[in-house]
């Protein structure tokens, strides 16, 4: 099972998006895939059509009084399933906190789906917290969405040095430029820029588009309700380059 | 995960008008859009012993509109797991499956049996969905309407399955609960693997029936003796085919162990038959045992190769490699041997005249002989006073320090294996947990004489397969594989050199796994000679000396 989170401290960059498309097309191409959408905002259980409600809360799921898989939902797709989102995930740090080796229960919590799923995808809260070290002790490959800002340039440095720092497992970075807009000239310039100094960038690059927005209109991901617009196309690319990143070698 | 329960409907009449009917008994609490609906081809496997069955699963190939899915289920309905695959010609054994998630709950249950197609359907299947008030899919349903076209055709009553999404098994039960209220459905109430059964009639394995022959004590002995043969010979019949076909290695088994059991009742019940059948027709099983002896000797080897392999402390697992070549090669000549011989006019002439006779017998008067729940009685007992007779010397040698010889203890075995078919061909008389205990008993005693026995036979077989590959290159061993690689004959001389060492300490594990069985054969001989296997079947011992 791989497990991969698609992070970034600040809100609003396109995380949701990257975690529903490429849950999609990872259960498109025959993993048994799971997205958990651990935003108490609930945007990817929305777009699923799935109620933001898990029964216990997060303390339920972090004690395991209920256990994960009781949760899960099936989507309209075939091969994805969805843990959703509950709004007790706001205090998920609390749970955590009280629970021992609290670093680690995300992990923990994850390792008895690994028979049901190949490929997991995490849809983190922008924040920086014990949630987020429970992400980085978890995965195999954070997903990093970067508008191409220097400020985002200057964040996603910030969080490279705080994985640096980590003890013990630290996952892959992987950061893909969203929500470009090639316009306006700082986009152009940095989606140039940065691959070329770092190995860390995908090459895949996320335009910033309605159809993109569409999704909550549509509640569906964008290869199943536009497969043939570019938007899909370059989810489509991030998804082979990720594939080739994370060493994932076919389904099954 | 928790198994999604699946709820089952028969249609009545057409289902034509399918989506309609089903939106206008579901709306307004539910809408039903249709997805797919075209022609699919259905295909429902299992082993030829029926393993998936008596694990309570039913496996299904779909294939609809260029895809085809392996779909298992429980018999009861509710999906387990599907996988798409690219479907091969079945019969095949599991490794033409990919892995994936049907493939791993599959493993496990089937073995190394080969899936065969119990039954094909053709028909129409509708997919649709079942969407709740926020157009979330709830539930998937499916209309299947096909007919059986193999192994013969009829029709099949037409479904409606409602399988819900994860975690809506409510809306599915209520949706379900809709459509019965306004009749546009009843509950089924044979599953729908069960329909198919019922009208494919028996499967391929079915005839096979070994020596579960209904019995009563008081039958003539003659008679009774001929159902059993005539049940065995059935399971010969029933296994050639596929081991022609080579379809899996326990054919072969399954060939063998009927060959087995009708030589053992011709040899120690023989007599009971008239008109010197036994006589007559003993040299010719004879013959077809040991025809089928190589081949079954090699799958075994070839089936623990890796096993044995991955034991090896002093050489590589890998210097066994030619070796497994060589085996291979063999087997591919041995069974070309066995075909010609399982196709052979003696073998088909062998199974045509013995199943006449035995139904010659079966048809003849009760006369004079005795019934069958005597001779059982007298045979267990004089096989199982051999067993005591010959394990007490072999204890009471131990007991004086004098190591007893590997042919005594060979014979042992033998006495053990005849007491055991006796027990099994006589099984249904007698009561099913007193024969449990008793064959539990044996198997003690049998395992540890097996692991002697066994042990010597694989240290000469090896012994034999180095002369063999050490044969110069123009021996009758050289052999190419259907593949175009060369044979261990062609192994280079080092790598054959290293292939020898690894043999050689094969030889000398198997020395030491015969020596441990042979310390522990006095003590199993004293477990089962105090079990009281006689008295525990009711077997009174002056009345079956009578």
């Amino acid at each position: 099972m791989r497990v991969f989170a698609t992070y970034n401290i600040k809100g609003g960059v396109g995380k949701t998006s990257a975690a529903v498309n490429l849950a999609y097309l990872s259960a498109a191409a025959g993993y048994r895939t799971l997205l958990w959408d651990l935003d108490p905002q609930a945007a990817a259980s929305y777009v699923l059509r799935v109620k933001p409600r898990v029964k216990g809360g997060a303390k339920a799921l972090v004690r395991g009084a209920r256990p994960l898989d009781d949760a899960i939902k099936g989507t309209d797709f075939d091969g994805l399933d969805l843990l959703p989102a509950d709004f007790t995930y706001r205090n998920m740090d609390l749970a955590l906190h009280a629970a021992k080796r609290p670093t680690r229960q995300l992990s923990r919590l994850l390792g008895p789906l690994a028979a049901e799923y190949d490929v997991v995808f995490l849809d983190c809260p922008p924040s920086i917290s014990l949630v987020s070290e429970n992400i980085l002790q978890a995965v195999h490959t954070l997903l990093v969405p970067l508008i191409p800002t220097t400020l985002s340039e200057r964040t996603f440095d910030q969080l490279t040095s705080f994985i640096g720092g980590q003890d013990g497992r630290r996952p892959q970075v992987l950061a893909f430029f969203s929500m470009v807009d090639r316009r306006k000239r700082l986009h152009r310039d940095i989606t140039a820029r940065l691959p070329a100094e770092r190995t860390d960038i995908a090459a895949a690059v996320i335009p910033a588009m309605t159809v993109v927005e569409q999704m909550a209109v549509r509640r569906a991901p964008v290869p199943a309700f536009a497969p043939r617009s570019a938007a899909a196309a370059r989810y489509r690319e991030l998804w082979e380059e990720l594939q080739v990143r994370a060493g994932l070698d076919g389904p099954g | 995960m928790a198994t999604a329960r699946c709820l089952e409907f028969v249609v009545e009449d057409g289902t034509e008008d399918m989506p309609r009917r089903l939106a206008g008994a579901l709306e307004p609490r539910f809408t039903v859009i249709q997805e797919t609906r075209g022609p699919a081809r259905q295909v429902w496997l299992d082993t030829f012993d029926r393993r998936l069955q008596a694990a309570g699963l039913v496996l299904r190939q779909v294939t609809a509109s260029h895809s085809a899915e392996l779909v298992l289920s429980t018999s009861a309905g509710a999906d387990l797991a599907s996988q798409r695959l690219t479907p091969p010609r079945w019969p095949r054994r599991l490794d033409a499956i990919p892995d994936g998630p049907v493939r791993a709950r599959l493993d496990p249950v089937v073995g190394i049996r080969a899936l065969l197609p119990l039954a094909r359907a053709e028909g129409s299947l509708t997919r649709l969905r079942v969407l709740d008030g926020e157009a979330k899919t709830v539930a998937r349903i499916t209309v299947d309407a096909a007919s059986l076209v193999r192994p013969v055709a009829g029709p099949l009553p037409r479904r409606l399955m409602i399988a819900p999404v994860r975690g809506y098994q409510e809306a599915a039960d209520r949706a379900a609960r809709l459509l019965t209220a306004a009749g546009v459905l009843s509950p089924a109430e044979r599953p729908a693997f069960q329909s198919v059964l019922d009208a494919a009639g028996p499967g391929p394995g079915d005839a096979a029936g070994g020596a579960g022959a209904a019995l009563s004590p008081e039958m003539p002995a003659h008679t009774a003796l001929a159902g059993v043969l005539q049940r065995l010979a059935g399971t010969i019949t029933a296994n050639v085919g596929f081991v022609i076909r080579d379809v899996d290695a326990e054919f072969l088994h399954d060939l063998r162990v009927a060959v087995r059991r009708t030589r053992s009742v011709l040899k120690l019940a023989g007599d009971a038959l008239p008109g010197g059948l036994a006589a007559r027709f003993a040299p010719e099983f004879k013959w077809l045992g040991d025809l089928t002896t190589p081949v079954r000797d090699l799958d075994v080897y070839l089936a623990g190769f890796d096993a044995m392999a991955t034991g090896l402390s002093a050489a590589s697992p890998g210097d066994l490699e030619p070796l497994r070549a060589h085996l291979a090669g063999r087997r591919a000549v041995e069974r070309r041997r066995l075909v010609r011989g399982l196709r052979s006019a003696r073998f088909a002439g062998l199974m045509a005249g013995w199943r006449a006779a035995l139904d010659e017998v079966a048809a003849q008067d009760a006369g004079a002989g005795s019934d069958v729940g005597t001779l059982a009685a007298r045979r267990i007992a004089r096989a199982y006073r051999r067993v005591i007779r010959l394990g007490s010397a072999i204890a009471a040698a131990e007991d004086a320090g004098t190591a007893p010889p590997a042919e005594d203890l060979h014979s042992l075995r033998k006495r053990c294996k005849e007491l055991r078919y006796l027990l099994e061909t006589f099984r249904p008389l007698y009561d099913p947990a007193a024969y449990g205990r008793a064959v539990k008993d044996l198997r003690g005693l049998q395992d540890v004489l097996g692991e002697f026995q066994d042990s010597e036979v694989q240290r000469a077989a090896i012994r034999g397969f180095a002369e063999q590959m050490l044969a110069p290159p123009a021996a009758p061993t050289r052999i190419q594989h259907a593949n175009g690689k060369p044979s261990a004959g062609e192994a280079k001389p080092g790598e054959l050199a290293a292939t020898l060492l690894a043999m050689g300490e094969l030889s000398a594990r198997l020395d030491q796994r015969q020596r441990r069985a042979r310390r522990q054969v006095a003590g199993r001989f004293a477990e089962f000679a105090g079990a009281g296997t006689l008295r525990t079947l009711g077997i009174r011992t002056r009345a079956a000396r009578a």
